[in-house]
């Protein structure tokens, strides 16, 4: 169904304007009915199972049951993305689990510094230098053809 | 909800860019830089959350641009020529030759950030294949984000620049420039005008123009993402804008209906794909490539080809097309034989690596991997095309026309811009910029390639802004009858919404999902989709042109009853936009030069003395009239 809501889970984000899924869903999907205050997905035969809102959400009130139109039921896809790196859990139709482990990130979260640390090359807005160029692109120059 | 509701917010700005994805990224850090240095505001809005908007919102296992031209690895005339090749020698030369030659750049920044490349033992980027380098990509765009967020946060507070959840319907046009651009919140009830000396439309490519393979809940699992619905197109047509390569879709080749990548399969674990006979189709139909020279002579054997090849063996009753997965493992078996300890520990590597390419960038594959209790070494898998998408980034070449450095540039395209002021990817229409999938005949950017070409196009538009540096005078009539026309939807449904039963069916108006279902359906079955084996011919065409003139008409019959629905609405009015564009120049050209893209049934060879041209379009919206043209490829001296 791609993601749905799991009831017992959810707290509505504690009745925040928005939830976190709402807040990240790349395509619109979530919502949060104010009545039960509780999320759900609005149309999930539009959901690309993107998995935004399962790792945002700070209840792991979320998960993805596959397509039914082609998948055999019984697997699951559990992430749990932390600040360095994201663990998911493969869980086979057979009962079989994986299990898989990868990194992220290198810097501490919001700390990407625009420049990079590279030195800026040129004031001229009608160059073609870019503003970490040439440092960032690691020539001398930046390269033209040789007319 | 009726359109009185709406609160009307003016927003004046400098510099506006619509889109949230890579290029737009790319275009916010790098216009935040020079717009910090002369004084100028930017406004960045976008329909979703820059964190996880774009087609690289889940992530990516792999960047599929890097020349690394400064350590000697490629030169960037190596790139052009195979941009050149897999694009049957239809590419704009200089457009490719300079994102090249920055696309490096935003990979080292990409790095700066935070995002984990694969290095090997002497610290060099591990490759894929020559131009891909892999990396840990779950946070590739939380992190590209994150640093563009960081630059506008340098021109004042984000919540003054940054607007998330808002859509963008049309450009805003004054007296045949672009003077920023109308939309409306989905989250509340206030309908926006951004006025600006300069605009860049970064809105992404188009998916759910033809039929998806699955349509029930499964309709969102397309390759591309599900909301990339033809905006950026829509609103360079609209403004009259030049457009090029529209008839060059995208289809790609990948692990049946999850569309899981298999690049990792083919290119690091060496493996082949075989037909239902076991026949190996890019061995038997080899002879077939000559009739596609030269480029189907030379290696890389361009994308369509190779699709091509896998379409005849299908339509010749040859499927299903297998990825010999468990003929791949046990090769690598063989050459550790008598090493089980080493064996064991490169299985273990690779089952990682297979698996995080999944993991990373497609998990509903591997969902349906784990559901089907697929085991890789045991049995192969299935590979299929997917339905066609517009992505100018990728293999395929639609989008605007637009202008190049001035420094690579050949004279014959140049002189184009003469008239109206050379800025780089400014499109032919003054103020309005684009980049990604909105900029044509720049193909196999991809997500670095995007970063890059965003940072191109932002840097050209501050240019253009300190020539042009006047406020647009916009009329009130004109944003008054914008206004009318995108909340019209709602006023609809709400006159009419109450004689039926049912919201979505009422003789007065249609809902949009329908709608896109209609437009699908006719693409699908005559302008070549999936049902029609990627084939069509000028009677099919004529028949969709019929379709499709009385989709439009009933497009003015678009009721929504939420905000959520008046942007499906829009969504499903640009995906008509591009439809349209795509018909005409599928019908234009009369030849078949991707046949694995589309089949021109009734010209079925490729004709080089004919049609070796882009093939260009531009759209009077006022006399509703599309003008076609060929224009001759320059190629560079590479």
């Amino acid at each position: 169904m791609p993601s749905y809501v799991i009831m017992e889970k959810c707290d509505g984000c504690k009745g925040q304007d928005k939830t976190a899924c709402m807040y990240i869903c790349p395509n619109d999907l979530m919502v949060l009915d104010k009545e039960k205050m509780k999320g759900y997905n609005r149309a999930p035969e539009m959901c690309w199972e993107c998995y935004n809102c399962v790792k945002i959400c700070p209840q792991q009130a979320i998960d993805v049951r596959a397509y039914a139109d082609f998948v055999p039921m019984g697997a699951s896809c559990v992430p749990l993305r932390g600040s360095e790196d994201i663990m998911w859990t493969v869980k086979f139709r057979s009962g079989q689990v994986k299990r898989f482990k990868f990194p992220i990130r290198t810097t501490a979260e919001g700390q990407a510094v625009p420049l990079g640390g590279f030195a800026t090359g040129t004031d001229d807005l009608k160059s073609p230098v870019l503003c970490t160029e040439p440092a960032s692109t690691w020539a001398k120059e930046l390269p033209t053809l040789k007319k | 909800m009726k359109p009185s509701d709406f609160q009307t917010v003016v927003v004046d700005t400098d510099l506006l860019i619509c889109g949230g994805g890579m290029s737009a990224c790319g275009a916010a850090f790098e216009a935040a830089y020079w717009a910090k240095k002369n004084n100028l505001k930017v406004t960045v809005v976008d329909k979703a959350a820059m964190d996880r908007s774009g087609a690289v919102a889940m992530g990516l296992s792999a960047i599929n641009e890097y020349v690394g031209y400064a350590e000697g690895d490629n030169t960037l005339a190596d790139y052009v020529k195979y941009v050149r090749q897999d694009l049957m020698g239809v590419s704009r030369e200089d457009l490719v030759y300079d994102i090249a030659r920055h696309v490096d750049s935003s990979v080292h920044l990409f790095e700066k950030w935070g995002l984990p490349i694969w290095k090997d033992a002497n610290g060099k980027y591990v490759h894929e294949g020559r131009w891909q380098v892999m990396i840990n990509g779950e946070s590739y765009k939380v992190l590209v984000a994150e640093a563009a967020k960081n630059a506008l946060k340098e021109l004042g507070p984000l919540d003054e620049i940054l607007y998330e959840r808002i859509f963008i319907v049309d450009p805003l046009m004054v007296d045949g420039k672009c003077a920023g651009a109308v939309g409306f919140s989905v989250r509340e009830n206030k309908f926006y005008v951004f006025k600006a000396k300069a605009t860049i439309a970064l809105m992404g490519g188009a998916v759910h123009v033809f039929r998806p393979r699955s349509v029930g809940e499964g309709l969102g699992r397309a390759w591309y993402p599900p909301w990339n619905s033809g905006s950026s197109a829509y609103f360079t047509i609209m403004a009259g804008a030049e457009m090029t390569c529209q008839e060059v879709r995208f289809i790609p080749v990948r692990f049946k209906d999850g569309y899981g990548p298999v690049g990792a399969w083919f290119l690091l674990f060496k493996s082949r794909a075989t037909n239902a006979m076991g026949q190996e189709y890019m061995v038997e139909r080899k002879g077939e490539l000559q009739e596609y020279a030269p480029y189907g002579l030379a290696k890389p054997i361009p994308a369509n080809l190779r699709n091509w090849l896998l379409l005849e063996d299908v339509a010749a009753g040859k499927g299903p097309i297998y990825m010999r997965t468990e003929e791949a493992i046990a090769n690598i078996a063989a050459a550790y034989k008598d090493d089980p300890k080493a064996f064991k520990k490169k299985m273990k590597e690779l089952e990682n690596e297979a698996w995080e390419d999944f993991l990373d960038m497609t998990i509903a594959q591997a969902l349906l991997w784990a559901g089907s209790n697929i085991q890789p070494e045991e049995k192969p898998s299935e590979i299929a095309a997917a339905e066609p998408y517009f992505i100018g980034s990728h293999s395929g070449a639609s989008g605007a026309w637009v202008c190049g450095p001035e420094d690579v540039m050949p004279a014959e395209y140049k002189k184009q811009w003469e008239a109206i002021g050379v800025y780089n990817h400014m499109t032919t229409i003054p103020g309005l910029f684009t980049a990604g999938d909105g900029a044509g005949a720049s193909s196999h950017k991809f997500s670095s390639g995007s970063h890059a070409e965003g940072r191109i196009a932002g840097k050209g538009a501050i240019a253009y802004i300190m020539d042009h540096n006047t406020a647009p005078k916009v009329d009130d009539a004109q944003i008054k009858a914008l206004r009318d026309k995108i909340l019209a939807p709602l006023a609809l449904f709400e006159q009419f919404g109450a004689i039926s039963s049912d919201p979505d069916i009422n003789p007065n108006f249609m809902k949009p999902k329908m709608y896109m279902f209609r437009l699908q359906k006719m693409m699908d079955e005559y302008v070549g989709g999936v049902t029609a084996n990627f084939s069509t011919n000028k009677s099919s065409l004529d028949c969709a042109l019929g379709l499709l003139t009385m989709l439009k008409e009933d497009s003015a019959k678009l009721a929504a009853q939420d905000l959520h629905e008046l942007m499906r609405v829009w969504e499903n009015v640009h995906r008509t936009c591009i439809a349209e564009s795509h018909l005409r120049h599928v019908m234009f050209r009369e030849e078949s030069r991707w046949p694995g893209y589309y089949f021109r049934a009734d010209f079925p060879k490729m004709d080089e003395v004919n049609w070796k041209c882009f093939v260009n379009s531009v759209y009077d919206a006022k006399a509703n009239k599309w003008t076609m043209k060929k224009v001759p490829i320059v190629n560079l001296p590479v």
